[in-house]
């Protein structure tokens, strides 16, 4: 087997890409492309993660997160570039890289008749070094769940069910497809925490979600992708950096006033003392920066960067 | 190997605790020789007639649980994904497949326990003149239709059609080939038709040892026909089955 050699190649490139910060990448992926039919649905994607990382990836419905996740995950192949999962080529597959990833698909069904716990036993089965198959359970809150069949599931559990199976094996990279989707807003916040001390443990992990609010609260950096193509990346603050419109509300005779500007100070400065030398009152005044939110839709408006 | 009894472990519960499919697969095979052998009268062609269905709804079972159960079995699991979800852990897909394999035959040899007791019982049918040629008959049973159940499932692509086609496919091939009763009165057509079929031969092999004590080779042409039904089943399945769901 080749598979050190090839190791030590990917771990290279990892080194030189990272050359600053002396991590080495978990994932290097560059100019990918991949075709379905006439459909281009990547034309040249190129992204690093280092080891440890939460790397998200955001872009409207049909962008291409899929189709880049699952050509990682092994399930697809490319039509070109180059693409490394842990030092091993994703296209080939080999178990010692299936025994190291964890995977939440965006769609997926489980047998419906097994209970929660034995999908887990199930699963933890197929690797040599699982996790605790009760403390899996419990982590995804589950617990009360656990000799539930999966066909009783509500869709929200089932989901916790997903990412418990990608958790079982203990792996060193995780890939979740919209993780969270379906999830009511204390599960979300309960799946955050999860995602958070996976971190410290030090899980890559690559994330795609719809909500902007996840991203910024756990991705270390984001990827923007449009039409296949990334439009972006960075950290959030530093996409937010980006955009220095920072946007002044209040309320006038009733209607609302929504000015935007790059020196707040000054604005805040002119708009209250003018206020003030009229006497009268700006009703509920608000100063508030972007958010990813506000820079995602800005970003997403526009044509891609290589397009141009 | 564990991982082999591991998977045959769980894909038995799964199996038994689908109800519907359990007493398709199962059941209904059994209750068709109970029907059958209470219809028919003492002899088929100088044979007992209880042994005669015994026979007959012994290859019945082994089309519709290899061939039926796993073709439906299959094509749901990769239209739902199931498959694709197990295809990203370490399970090599050989192994995964040869559970499902084994557990369709540890399923069908309850089965021919299932008819053989319910033979004594109701009918004082006989026991296989050959057990080991009988048990062979098992495996070979599956071993072929098997192979069919996966080609078929490499062809279907819909999961709410699966179990329509596969019926549509096995009833005639079991009537045709003689699993319900005596063919010789049929038309010539569908006796030229019943010449082609894997049943038809299957069930030659399965007289020999379970009435007649031969081995299980000792019609050549019949293992023949079986076997290349059977392989080409399997080439079919060996080059057209996958284990994603069929594209949006
Ligand atoms: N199996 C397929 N066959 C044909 N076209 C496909 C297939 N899978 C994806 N596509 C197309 O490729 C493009 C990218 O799809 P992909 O699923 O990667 O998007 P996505 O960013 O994950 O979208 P969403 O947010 O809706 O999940 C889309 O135009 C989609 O229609
Ligand atoms: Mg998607």
């Amino acid at each position: 087997m080749d598979v050190p050699q090839v190791r030590h190649v990917a771990t290279l490139l990892g080194h030189v890409a990272h050359i600053v910060s002396q991590v080495p990448s978990a994932i290097v992926v560059s100019e990918l492309r991949k075709s379905y039919g006439t459909t281009e649905a990547l034309r040249g994607v190129s992204f690093e993660i280092a080891e440890g990382e939460v790397f998200g990836v955001l872009g409207p419905n049909g962008a291409g997160k899929t189709t880049t996740v699952e050509i990682l995950e092994g399930y697809r192949g490319r039509d070109g570039g180059d693409a490394w999962v842990l030092g091993f080529d994703p296209g080939e597959s080999p178990r010692e890289l299936r025994e190291r990833i964890g995977v939440v698909l965006q769609q997926s069904e489980l047998s419906p008749l097994l209970t929660v716990r034995e999908t887990h036993e199930m699963f933890a089965g197929y690797y040599q070094r699982p996790r605790s198959v009760d403390d899996v359970i419990d982590l995804v809150g589950l617990a009360e769940k656990r000799n539930a069949r999966v066909k009783t599931l509500s869709g929200g559990q089932k989901r916790r069910l997903d990412l418990g199976l990608a958790l079982v094996g203990d792996p060193d990279l995780l890939f979740l497809d919209e993780p969270t989707t379906g999830f009511d807003p204390g599960a979300r916040r309960a799946a955050w925490e999860m995602i958070r001390s996976l971190r410290s443990l030090g899980t890559t992990i690559l994330l795609t979600t719809h909500y902007l609010d996840e991203a910024q609260q756990l991705a270390d950096r984001v990827a923007v992708l449009r039409d296949g193509l990334i439009v972006r990346q960075g950290t959030p603050s530093e996409l937010i950096g980006d955009s220095r419109l920072t946007e002044i509300r209040y309320r006038r005779d009733g209607v609302l006033a929504v000015l935007q500007t790059s020196d707040s100070t000054r604005a805040l400065h002119e708009l209250t003392s003018e206020a003030l030398a009229e006497g009268r009152e700006l009703d509920e005044l608000e100063v508030r920066r972007p958010t990813l939110e506000d820079v995602y839709l800005e970003l997403v408006g526009e044509e891609p960067e290589s397009a141009q | 190997m564990s991982t082999l009894l591991h998977q045959l472990r769980f894909d038995q519960k799964i199996f038994w605790r689908n109800r519907e499919a359990a007493v398709f697969v199962f059941v209904f095979p059994l209750l068709l020789y109970a029907l059958l052998g209470s219809v028919y009268g003492d002899l088929i062609d100088g044979v007992p007639a209880e042994d005669v269905l015994l026979a007959g709804l012994f290859g019945y079972g082994a089309a519709t649980t290899a061939m039926g159960g796993l073709a439906i079995t299959l094509v749901i699991r990769r239209e739902t994904g199931v498959l694709k979800r197990v295809r990203s852990t370490p399970l090599a897909p050989a192994t995964y497949f040869v559970a499902v394999l084994l557990s369709t035959l540890v399923t069908f040899a309850l089965e021919a326990v299932a008819l053989l007791a319910l033979g004594r019982l109701l009918f004082r049918a006989s026991m296989p003149a050959n057990w080991l040629g009988f048990a062979g008959a098992i495996v070979l049973g599956v071993a072929c239709f098997a192979a069919l159940g996966v080609g078929a499932a490499a062809l279907i692509r819909s999961a709410e059609g699966v179990s329509a086609v596969v019926n549509v496919v096995i009833l005639p091939m079991a009537f045709l080939s003689g699993s319900f009763g005596p063919t010789n009165e049929f038309p010539a057509v569908l006796q030229a038709i019943a010449n082609v079929l894997p049943l038809t031969y299957f069930l030659d092999i399965v007289y020999g040892v379970y009435l007649a004590g031969e081995s299980i080779y000792a019609d050549p042409t019949a293992l023949l026909v079986v076997l290349a039904w059977g392989a080409a089943g399997a080439v079919v399945a060996l080059r057209r089955f996958g284990w994603m769901p069929r594209e949006r």
